[in-house]
């Protein structure tokens, strides 16, 4: 049984670690406050060691649930996978309460086979693989009800023994907020030496309660250092099939993505707006390259600012 | 804890951004329309949401002997919230927080919060299975707790989510009173035709899997959206709109299986 941290914990990582007043008394503290004992957590070298041939990995984060992060991440997927046909690209969920990715891409129901090498991925297309914890359910119904301790030794895992092969992208697909899921992943992923290695995508909606929230998980990537590619405005605006006419449905009150990027300094990479036929494609599983409208064309830019700034 | 509360009910999904928290806050206000007295805790510690929807950002909370008092949104005092956004200095701090910080912060907000006499306490949970959730499941099974409300939008890859959610209500024992399928069609105001963007039909289907009533099936309704920065409620300013018909008999709904008199 681990002993809870002391209500004032600085963080192990904090340079006040183990001198503060909230330190006195912390069965940790001598570990914390001496910095040439300070102990790695064994972890961090087996990922190193897995992701190894691993280029850059993405993360698609946002503060907010429901805006799209997952669609997102299968969008760019499959028009990254259909547009760079020679390079790698992974996906791994790791939304452990509620993993999309199985059914976004088409994956529902498929088993994930353990070799000597570690899991073995789901391979979705000749140039994607996708890990998640829904591979590893009986049935959809089942429920992962875990604290984040738990959550953390499975994100580690999926890090650390996922057999990921050559890949030029890694896209991971985050759940909402800015606690232990995306804690555990920056900690694993972040590597000082090279920066660059680890970036982020912040999607959004266009309306404030969701900017609200948006705004707080760019501070997040301040804090915790993670160069921030860009945000995606998805929902923007919704054009009827029945007369053709643009309305928005969550109305951006506050001047949307635009502003809050203006305000934030960061870039916006571009607005995608809900399609119905997007919408269905996704819920099935489907490829959508095939489909031609406003929402792929936007989608074909953000893909090319992505590839750019790698 | 919560000694003087006489129902609790708690707003759940499995997926975010499915509208929890403007069924919560537009339920507490449709629940005070009808004359009673209501509290509403947001305990999404990550992302807020309450403060915003009801007007109350940048309030603050005071300390009374007995602990902290909620915020009232006005001298009539029939509806106190509690959310940590009126405890962080800037609406764009994030709370960096793993589980056993969120679980501390859940466990005070239903302990040291100086809660006056409530008929109804609606609690608005952040998606997931998690810390959150099973912290106040535990806490639940010393107060009189109704149930949970699930809410649901109608496509596939949200009912994914829900149906763990309802999995999660079973095992932890928690008595599902129903579900609402939220933003199940959107009817153009150019041409007044409905499409069903997120498609259709879904959360009815979960209600007959699952076994539970279909509480109600609300629209996407841009001027809902448009009183989100306010404390009125739906079935005052849009009283014709379906929405409105909705919160109404879910109200009834509760009323029926609660029994409480109104206060009014």
């Amino acid at each position: 049984m681990q002993a809870p941290p002391p209500e004032h914990c600085p963080g192990v990582e904090s340079e006040q670690a183990g001198l503060v007043s909230a330190c006195a008394g912390c069965p940790n503290q001598r570990i914390c406050s001496d910095p040439n004992k300070k102990l790695e957590d064994p972890g961090k070298a087996l990922v190193a060691a897995a992701m190894k041939d691993v280029k850059h990995k993405l993360l698609i984060l946002s503060g907010k649930g429901g805006v799209g992060k997952s669609t997102v991440t299968t969008l760019l997927t499959r028009y990254l996978a259909r547009s760079y046909p020679d390079s790698n690209f992974g996906v791994l969920d790791i939304d452990i309460c509620g993993p999309s990715q199985p059914r976004l891409l088409g994956a529902l129901g498929e088993n994930v086979h353990q070799s000597g090498s570690g899991w073995s991925p789901v391979g979705i297309d000749d140039n994607v693989c996708l890990m998640s914890i829904g591979f590893l359910l009986g049935s959809v119904d089942d429920a992962i009800i875990w604290r984040g301790p738990k959550k953390n030794g499975m994100i580690r895992q999926f890090l650390s023994e996922v057999d990921w092969g050559t890949l030029d992208l890694l896209l991971l697909d985050t759940p909402p907020g800015t606690s232990d899921e995306h804690l555990s992943v920056v900690s694993y992923l972040r590597d000082d030496s090279a920066p660059d290695s680890l970036k982020a995508i912040i999607v959004t909606t266009p309306q404030e309660v969701a900017l609200l929230d948006v705004r707080k998980e760019i501070n997040f990537c301040k804090k915790q250092r993670i160069p921030i590619v860009g945000v995606v405005e998805n929902m923007s605006s919704f054009r009827c099939g029945n007369c053709g006419n643009s309305s928005e449905i969550f109305p951006a009150k506050t001047g949307g993505a635009a502003a809050m990027c203006q305000e934030m300094d960061v870039p916006l990479l571009g607005s995608l707006p809900l399609d119905p036929q997007v919408t269905r494609a996704c819920d099935a599983g489907e490829d959508i390259t095939a489909i031609n409208n406003a929402t792929t064309e936007a989608l074909a830019t953000i893909c090319s600012k992505i590839m750019a700034s790698l | 804890m919560l000694d003087k509360v006489k129902n609790v009910i708690v707003v759940l999904s499995g997926k975010g951004g499915v509208g929890k928290s403007t069924v919560s806050t537009q339920l507490a206000l449709a629940l005070r329309a009808t004359g009673h007295k209501v509290g509403l805790l947001d305990i999404d510690l990550c992302g807020p949401s309450v403060p915003h929807l009801l007007g109350l950002e940048g309030r603050d909370i005071y300390q009374c002997d007995d602990g902290w008092v909620p915020i009232y949104t006005d001298e009539s005092k029939t509806l106190a919230v509690m959310s940590i956004g009126f405890l962080l200095k800037n609406r764009n701090d994030p709370v960096i927080w793993r589980g056993p910080k969120k679980t501390m912060m859940i466990k005070q907000f239903l302990t040291d919060v100086k809660w006056e006499d409530l008929d109804y306490l609606i609690i608005d949970t952040p998606p997931g299975t998690s810390d959150e959730h099973i912290t106040v499941m535990e806490c639940m099974r010393e107060v009189p707790c109704n149930g949970a409300i699930i809410v649901t939008t109608p496509q596939g890859v949200a009912l994914d989510d829900v149906r763990k959610e309802l999995t999660f209500c079973k095992k932890t024992g928690i008595k599902v009173l129903g579900i609402v399928e939220n933003m199940s069609g959107f009817v153009c105001p150019h041409c007044s035709d409905c499409t069903n963007i997120f498609s259709s039909f879904g959360g009815a289907e979960l209600a007959q899997l699952a076994q539970v009533p279909l509480l109600g099936t609300l629209p996407i309704d841009p001027r809902v959206g448009v009183l989100a920065g306010s404390t009125a409620s739906v079935l005052n300013e849009l009283a014709d709109s379906s929405t409105a018909q909705v919160l109404r008999s879910i109200v009834q709904h509760l009323d029926g299986l609660t029994a409480v008199p109104t206060s009014a």
